[in-house]
């Protein structure tokens, strides 16, 4: 998957289809390193239009109850600190 | 405490109005972001896991209610509530917008406060001893010197591209509460034989990948040759410190290969050369002008009794909490920012402006931030101490363990920040959960633990007692032990275990530890004695013991 934060407030997000969203679960999951990379030279445009900073693909993989990133890092990203379930964007129900 | 002049009014609302234009510039896309990061660095506005972070300086550690208040209004209207207290005495907020930042550093300047060089390759915030103007063991408040470094430092043209950032800690006190032989530079007030008051200057301690402990380089600097001296040190280091490799630029890594006799050499020339144009002296006056900023408030003639209480956690909490005084009738407190299972260093905005209502009811001028994540009061009126127990108990404030296994140091860790391999916050507080009975607590006394979730050892891990790592193993966490680092005056730097511990054995490989010190330990041996008199291979034994079952 690929992911960046927003330039105004910081806030990451997931690329869907030519542009960008807040919760990990509707973010675009390519299915080959080609795609991926296609994705990513799209989304340095988004860089270059100032709309986000720091894009970068990350590897994610199928589990029983979805799509979830194979490192603890991008885990902790999408869903908010693990000490603060009250923050982040698992406090907002955007799902992950 | 220090009031801003004309000078330094005008040049902080200047910082301010910049900043604001250079957002302005890089939200509408004049400025991209390879030209904007380092103007947000230099402005304490880093981008971290979730957000950005703005990381705000408390110079030597000191606030007032004014400013307490200041910080409370900032987490309640621009974060998300709270504040998180760091290892140098500073705060860091963890989830602003980007547009507001502005908005935040102008109500900062209205209170005197900024987050200038609070990132970036330069001399960054000055820390100090947190007991700083209230120890008994002290031969001068520190916070003079440090303020007239941070006057000297600030802005200054040829140390604003250093090789690497730059890190200064002065005390004025025998006991190190300062960790300054682990700080690129620091300043400790002596007195020599004579017995006039000058300067120890010490170079080339540090932390992170390569730790090593600092060593003096001025045994004795005359008062009026402080900044001349210090000048002298990063002259060499602007010079001859390495910039073609990040993992080597800072001055340890000079202080170390040049050697102790060739770094005081080198120092010695150019602090001739400086002397020799005879500008760059402090004048007596100026000391004495900005040292009346700092004088202690005027204290009463008072019992030095402590009250009577029947309340038995006030015995406790005044058993770790609350520490010798200059003035009779006076102590100092330490209030723990490390509530059992909590974060440590976190406040809540509630807190913050319930302690400002706290030093303005009990004539309190000001509150420390100390390098261990708590907070002090330095002044307090030992007939108070109930009242204001009782004050801080309601919010949550009251935590009988300074000191003890529970008063972790830990940095924010992956929970935070974008540099971790592992989270931090986490293990810290499992550790205090493991160890929350007090009478336990009592029993193993001081044991100092400190956690970093990334090699860059925010969380100070080389200095602990016990000292935990973080890695990373294919993306999942692991821990490393260290034992037997002290950041105190005894400094040493503590010896890696071996292998790592995953996140579910961490804590039974602390507890295994511990448990062998109270075994081994003579009459009245801190962690750190015992350690330092039986070496690791007893530690090593028993905390893979379970490890070694499991594996076989």
């Amino acid at each position: 998957m690929l992911t960046a934060n927003r330039l105004v407030d910081g806030d990451v997000v997931y690329w869907r289809a030519g542009g960008w969203v807040e919760a990990f679960d509707q973010g675009d999951v390519f299915a080959t390193d080609a795609d991926a990379e296609v994705a990513l030279q799209a989304a340095r445009k988004s860089v270059a239009g100032n709309v986000v900073v720091n894009p970068y693909l990350f590897e994610v993989r199928a589990e029983a109850d979805g799509i979830q990133p194979v490192k603890e890092r991008e885990i902790i990203r999408a869903a908010g600190p693990t000490v603060r379930r009250d923050l982040g964007k698992q406090a907002h129900d955007v799902s992950i | 405490m220090y009031r801003y002049d004309e000078f330094d009014a005008a040049f902080v609302r200047q910082r301010v109005e910049q900043f604001r234009f250079q957002v302005e510039r890089r939200l509408s896309g004049e400025l991209t972001e390879d030209q904007f990061k380092p103007l947000r660095l230099m402005n304490g506005l880093y981008l971290q896991l979730h957000a950005y972070m703005l990381r705000v300086a408390v110079p030597y550690g000191t606030l007032s209610a004014r400013q307490l208040r200041m910080l409370a209004h900032i987490a309640r209207k621009y974060d998300k509530g709270y504040g998180h207290f760091t290892t140098r005495q500073n705060i860091q907020f963890n989830w602003p917008k980007l547009k507001d930042v502005p908005d935040i550093l102008a109500e900062l300047a209205t209170v005197e406060m900024h987050a200038i060089q609070t990132s970036g390759n330069c001399i960054r915030n000055v820390t100090a001893d947190h007991f700083a103007g209230a120890a008994e063991d002290e031969v001068e408040d520190p916070r003079p010197v440090a303020e007239i470094v941070r006057q000297w430092s600030s802005l200054h043209p040829e140390f604003s591209f250093l090789p690497r950032k730059f890190k200064i800690a002065v005390s004025g006190a025998a006991h190190d509460r300062a960790a300054l032989k682990f700080h690129d530079m620091a300043v400790e007030i002596v007195k020599n034989e004579a017995g006039e008051t000058g300067y120890r200057v010490l170079v080339g301690g540090g932390m992170g990948r390569t730790p090593y402990i600092g060593y003096t380089v001025g045994d004795f600097v005359a008062k009026p040759d402080l900044l001349s001296f210090l000048e002298a040190v990063l002259r060499v280091y602007n010079e001859e410190g390495r910039r073609d490799n990040i993992y080597k630029a800072r001055i340890k890594i000079l202080a170390h290969t040049l050697g102790e006799a060739e770094m005081r050499r080198r120092v010695a020339r150019e602090f001739a050369e400086i002397k020799a144009a005879g500008t760059q002296q402090l004048p007596a006056e100026e000391l004495a002008r900005i040292a009346a900023y700092f004088a202690p408030p005027p204290f009463a003639a008072l019992s030095d009794e402590m009250p009577v209480s029947a309340d038995k956690d006030f015995f406790d909490w005044t058993k770790t909490n609350i520490h010798k005084h200059r003035a009779p009738g006076y102590a100092i407190a330490t209030i723990s920012l490390k509530p059992i299972g909590g974060v440590p260093g976190d406040a809540r905005h509630e807190q913050l402006d319930a302690l400002a209502d706290l030093l303005d009811r009990y004539g309190m001028a000001e509150i420390r931030v100390s390098h261990e994540q708590n907070l002090v009061l330095p002044h307090v009126r030992k007939k108070d101490l109930p009242a204001i127990f009782a004050r801080l108990k309601e919010l949550g404030l009251a935590t009988p363990n300074a000191g003890l296994i529970t008063d972790i140091i830990a940095c924010p860790g992956l929970d935070y920040c974008d540099l971790a391999n592992a989270r931090s916050i986490p293990v810290a507080q499992q550790i205090s959960e493991r160890f929350a009975d007090l009478s336990l607590q009592h029993d193993i006394g001081e044991l100092k633990i400190k956690i970093s979730g990334c090699i860059n050892a925010c969380g100070h891990h080389h200095a602990g007692h016990i000292g935990i790592l973080g890695v990373d193993k294919k993306g999942v966490e692991f821990y490393q032990l260290q034992l037997g680092g002290s950041g105190a005056e005894d400094a040493s730097i503590g010896e890696i275990m071996g292998p790592g511990f995953g996140e579910h054995e961490i804590v039974d490989a602390v507890e295994r530890v511990v448990e062998t010190y109270l075994k081994l330990r003579r009459g009245s041996e801190r962690f750190l004695d015992t350690y330092r008199r039986v070496g690791m291979e007893p530690f090593r034994n028993m905390a893979y013991r379970e490890q070694l079952h499991a594996a076989h």
